[in-house]
């Protein structure tokens, strides 16, 4: 639990330095017609340099099943409009969802506009899957045919399917 | 004009990385912020806990940005209110269905060789790009 917090903690820091919290840097990252500022794919950069090793060092020495949810993902439709849509929020704002919580930190009203109306968006996507059980292919992926998956496994990777990637 | 950051933004996302990994490492989790949010709002006990946790961090560290160097969260540039309740509505909704963001397709999700990340992560940076080309430069909004 202390682990999530601190993890948290440097994750807000890291996006403060990088420059993501500024949504004039991100909307100049993704302007390349305009005066382009390629500063942020440094930052992706870093971070994967740092994540990769990491999530691949682990999975090298542990069975993770909740880590393995690639596997048995699907490319679907969800997934590219979801992007699309997702992407044309980010450059109409020029927030991603974690600098909108940081930035909450420095008090800026924008903010909180923000991260309210994203919360909303997340409840309407939670209403929206409610309202079409039959097209869930989130929660309906049969479990990995890995015998490892027990029945603990799958539960966790019905969980983590819910996460993010 | 913004200045190009190539140390500041390399160590930022140094650190971002360290967070994610610090996440996977105490919670077995992948450290998507969409999805981190978006569990909360599922309100399953005993999956509480450690999402509130990771973002109260987040915000902790807004506010030691706040103190230590408040140019770094400037807003300025930002849209009118309209513009930002929508840019949020879609953001929220977008990355749900998409299953991540830029955290959770961007840096967890291509940490890992994802393919479902290698097509989200440039579908959502083309359409930014796209929508920030038709909003600046051809609506000239500001």
């Amino acid at each position: 639990m202390l682990g999530a917090l601190l993890s948290g903690l440097v994750f807000g820091v890291g996006l403060v330095l990088s420059g993501m919290t500024q949504p004039a840097k991100v909307i100049a990252f993704l302007d390349v017609t305009g005066a382009w500022d390629p500063s942020l794919a440094f930052v992706m950069a870093g971070a994967i340099a740092v994540y990769a090793p990491v999530y691949h060092l682990l999975r090298k020495r542990t069975v993770f099943t909740a880590l393995d949810t690639h596997v048995s993902e699907p490319i679907d439709a969800r997934l590219v409009v979801g992007a699309v849509i997702f992407g044309a929020g980010w450059g109409l704002g020029g927030f991603c969802p974690g600098p909108g919580f940081t930035a909450l930190g420095g008090g800026a009203p924008q903010a909180f506009v923000f991260v309210a109306a994203m919360l909303a968006g997340m409840c309407g996507y939670r209403l929206f899957q409610r309202s079409r059980p039959e097209q869930d292919g989130a929660f309906s992926i049969p479990p990995p045919a890995a015998s490892v998956a027990s029945a603990a496994g799958a539960q966790s990777l019905a969980a983590s399917r819910n996460d993010c990637a | 004009m913004q200045h190009i950051t190539v140390f500041s933004s390399t160590v930022g996302g140094l650190l971002i990385g360290l967070g994610s990994a610090g996440v996977l490492l105490a919670q077995r989790r992948v450290a998507g912020v969409s999805g981190i949010a978006g569990g909360l709002l599922a309100f399953r006990s005993g999956d509480m806990g450690w999402r509130a946790l990771f973002l109260v961090g987040l915000v902790a560290g807004g506010v030691a940005g706040a103190l230590l160097a408040p140019n770094q969260l400037s807003m300025s540039g930002t849209l009118s209110t309209p513009w930002l309740v929508a840019s949020g509505l879609l953001v929220g909704f977008g990355s749900r269905l998409g299953g991540g963001c830029t955290s959770g397709h961007g840096v967890c999700g291509l940490g890992r060789l994802s393919k479902r990340s290698m097509i989200a992560t440039p579908t959502f940076m083309l359409t930014a790009g796209v929508v920030v080309f038709v909003v600046r430069h051809l609506l000239g909004a500001h």
